[in-house]
């Protein structure tokens, strides 16, 4: 074990990863001779050569083209979108091209490849730096869609990611990359090596895409969440005296289910958060599956917290990030139904 | 204003315009005579062969004899050999369309007219090449031996489908023969070709990838971005621009803009660009061989931009009638590509009408006979289209809960 932040984990899996499997490929913005803007393929370059990691043109749709096209070779590459909100060129590519490749051939042709990008907010980024997208994956059919909250889920998930035969998003809450944010801007940062999940075993691990994490077991209420939301919710209910069981999905497609209905049916309150915007986001799968199979388990409604249905803001932040205020509020609310 | 200034000019923008009918069939620009155009070395400068982006490679002259320094090395039998594809492609189109018509397939694309681009570059490559076509080159498979049964049964969606009725008709996948799955999306091959190309230098192989598109797709940014890839990396890839001269009924002023051609696209990132008689079977099979070659000697891309005519209408869902002069194909200037070849045997003594119409007999029983199978195991049309439980397979590598929990309701349904 060592004490990693997620950042070290992320490039440490790629290590593990390229040592083991040759087909490996790194590239995207940056990423090569620099080693990303977040350091994350730092090395890399250095380690396997030019012809394993490099940099690419500023162009997203050129990245996971070109991607795919490898892939289709026989490649196992794995990219980097800069920001998740620089996907958008990329989600034609995406959508309708990695997503349904082995579906529209039928097995002929598959795209096995990661698309790894920083993702969410409370990084003063404004409205370019801090969007959560991920619902706008989960909706394809054919695609894998991964959020990781802390150092030792990162790399056992990255580096089954990469080993995954199927096109996986990689989203990285950039917030958390140096230490678990409980959503107090105004407290300093407590740094990973001061956390359990920042011990990170050395070598190959998995953990498999599709596992959800009981983070805090609990009584009173299940937080179902994801990345960042997964550190809020705890200090939430913490401040708010609740004995709260969180669970860190880690994975939104394909969602682990027994995990989420055992809590429920258990503690028979739901709260579902993410900091992406309300509307259409991940969370209302979450409230309809809870409904569809713990209806009778249900003393309340479920309730969700998200980022508010506006455009992530610079100046106001604090406003918009669902915080442990919010949180907590919303946790009150759930027990006084 | 004072008195002195100028009246302002109100701005106006140029909108190209459908011909309407009314438009002569002479948009083709710089014909050059067969021969004329010099073949520059392999390694040749960019800027050089940037002087030859408003000329037109040909090879075959109006008499039918191969002229100049682009005659390619091709035996009498590789030329028949190309006759009869071309022959066979042209009759498997209009069995098709004949299928559309009598409501057995519920949608067709033709490529009629532009049959030596892909017959021609496909004879100029090797397997272990991957194309990654539009819906308008099935002469890459015909080409390839590809089982025609196997093409027409996926055109008729029924259960014998390769694809499981997943693609529209004229969407096939042949890994086997080089082939990459069509999309439906425009442009996205092209920048994954770029990438399929890249993967094979990355591991050192000998594979070179060939992307197609429509003059009119290149308009869409995942062009732009394969050509920056393209020349950024030096990538063993052939660049084909088909330019048929229409996109559904927009003509290619649209995507051409204000650039004399659509080889001009090339210059600016450096990539060597030929523009090339795609009606002339040798000189599309001598070009291709010359990018291929380059390719293959680590020389780096090489975009052609191939003349030719759609002959046809875009697809049956097309009425070309609203937009395009009928005399367009009559008048085309390069004429049609399997009457210059047929021409060009003749011209060397090699063949005759009795030798074509047999031929064309042999080809037309060849199609008919595939037919008879492919239909025999129904179609779309008929409701022989497998099991509908298949939609669930390939979604991903295995089948994940809420699919096989979606499959089982599907099942249960009364
Ligand atoms: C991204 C995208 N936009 C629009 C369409 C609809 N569409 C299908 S074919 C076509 C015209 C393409 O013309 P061109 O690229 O010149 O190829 P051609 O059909 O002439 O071979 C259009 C607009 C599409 N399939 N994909």
């Amino acid at each position: 074990m060592t004490s990693m932040t997620m950042i070290e984990a992320i490039r440490d899996a790629h290590m593990v990863a390229m040592e083991r499997d040759d087909t490996v490929v790194v590239f995207g913005e940056d990423v090569g001779y620099f080693g990303g803007v977040f350091r994350c393929t730092q090395g890399l370059q250095e380690r396997f050569g030019d012809h394993r990691c490099f940099d690419t043109p500023i162009s997203e749709a050129g990245i996971v083209g070109a991607a795919v096209g490898m892939a289709a070779y026989g490649l196992r590459p794995c990219v980097e979108i800069q920001f998740a909100d620089y996907m958008y060129p990329a989600y034609d590519q995406i959508v309708s091209e990695a997503a349904r490749l082995r579906h529209r051939s039928a097995g002929d042709f598959t795209a096995p490849l990661v698309i790894r990008m920083p993702t969410g907010g409370g990084i003063f980024g404004g409205q370019t730096h801090s969007q959560s997208p991920e619902a706008l994956f989960t909706h394809v059919a054919g695609l894998k869609t991964v959020v990781v909250s802390n150092p030792y889920d990162a790399k056992g998930l990255l580096i089954a990611a990469i080993e995954d035969d199927d096109p996986v998003i990689f989203l990285e809450p950039k917030r958390v990359y140096n230490g678990p944010f409980d959503g107090h801007p105004d407290r300093p940062i407590v740094p990973w090596s001061k956390h359990p999940l920042g011990e990170v075993p050395e070598g190959h691990y998995r953990i498999e895409v599709g596992t959800a994490r009981l983070h805090r077991e609990g009584s009173d209420l299940t937080v179902l969440t994801y990345g960042t939301m997964v550190h809020v919710a705890e200090a939430a209910a913490e401040e708010h005296g609740l004995d709260a069981e969180i669970i860190d999905l880690r994975t939104l497609v394909p969602l682990d289910v027994d995990t989420i209905v055992a809590s429920v049916t258990k503690t028979g309150r739901c709260l579902v958060m993410h900091e992406a915007t309300l509307t259409s986001g991940f969370g209302a799968e979450l409230a309809a599956t809870v409904q569809e199979r713990c209806m009778f388990h249900l003393e309340a409604p479920i309730i969700r917290v998200c980022g508010w249905d506006t455009p992530y803001p610079h100046a106001h932040e604090w406003s918009y990030f669902p915080g442990p205020a919010r949180v907590g509020y919303a946790m009150r609310e759930l027990m006084d139904a | 204003m004072s008195d002195r200034e100028p009246t302002p000019t109100p701005l106006r923008l140029r909108i190209p315009q459908p011909a309407r009918g009314k438009h002569p069939p002479d948009r083709v620009r710089y014909i050059s005579a067969a021969g004329e155009m010099a073949k520059p070395a392999l390694d040749e400068k960019v800027e050089r062969i940037a002087l030859m982006r408003k000329q037109l490679v040909r090879v075959l002259d109006e008499d039918g004899s191969a002229v100049g320094d682009w005659v390619p090395e091709m035996s009498v039998d590789e030329k028949k050999q190309g006759l009869r594809t071309m022959l066979l492609v042209r009759s498997y189109d209009a069995r098709m369309l004949q299928a559309h018509r009598q409501g057995k397939i519920s949608f067709y694309m033709r490529s009629l007219g532009e049959e030596a681009i892909a017959c021609a570059q496909q004879a100029a490559l090797r397997p272990g090449d991957m194309h990654f076509p539009t819906y308008r080159q099935p002469g890459l498979l015909i080409s390839s031996e590809y089982p025609l049964v196997t093409m027409m049964n996926q055109v008729l969606s029924n259960a014998e489908d390769p694809l499981h009725g997943r693609q529209l008709p004229v969407m096939y996948s042949s890994k086997a023969h080089g082939f990459f799955s069509i999309s439906g999306n425009l442009a996205t091959q092209y920048i994954q070709a770029v990438g399929w190309a890249m993967a094979s230098a990355l591991r050192g192989g000998t594979e070179i990838a060939s992307a197609w598109i429509g003059e009119g797709a290149t308009a869409e940014s995942d062009f732009h971005a394969a050509l920056v890839f393209a020349s950024t990396y030096q990538a063993p890839v052939i660049l084909n621009i088909v330019n048929n001269h229409w996109a559904i009924s927009t003509p290619e002023d649209f995507a051409r803009g204000a650039s004399a051609t659509f080889a001009d696209r090339g210059y600016g990132f450096s990539i060597p660009a030929l523009r090339v008689d795609g009606n002339d079977y040798l000189a599309v099979y001598a070009a291709s061989q010359w990018a291929a070659e380059r390719a293959r000697t680590n020389l780096g891309p090489t975009l052609i931009e191939w003349i030719t005519l759609r002959v046809g209408a875009h697809s049956t869902s097309d009425d070309p009638s609203v937009y395009r002069p009928p005399e367009e194909a009559a008048q085309f200037p390069l004429g049609d590509p399997v009457d210059r070849l047929r021409q060009h045997l003749v011209h060397l003594g090699e063949w005759d009408d009795a030798q074509h119409e047999a031929l064309q007999e042999e080809v037309d029983a060849q199609v008919d006979e595939a037919f008879a199978e492919a239909s025999s195991h129904g179609s779309v049309k008929s409701g022989d289209v497998g099991s509908a439980k298949t939609m669930f397979d390939d979604v991903y590598a295995e089948l994940p809960r809420h699919l096989r929990e979606q499959r089982d309701r599907l099942e249960e349904l009364p």
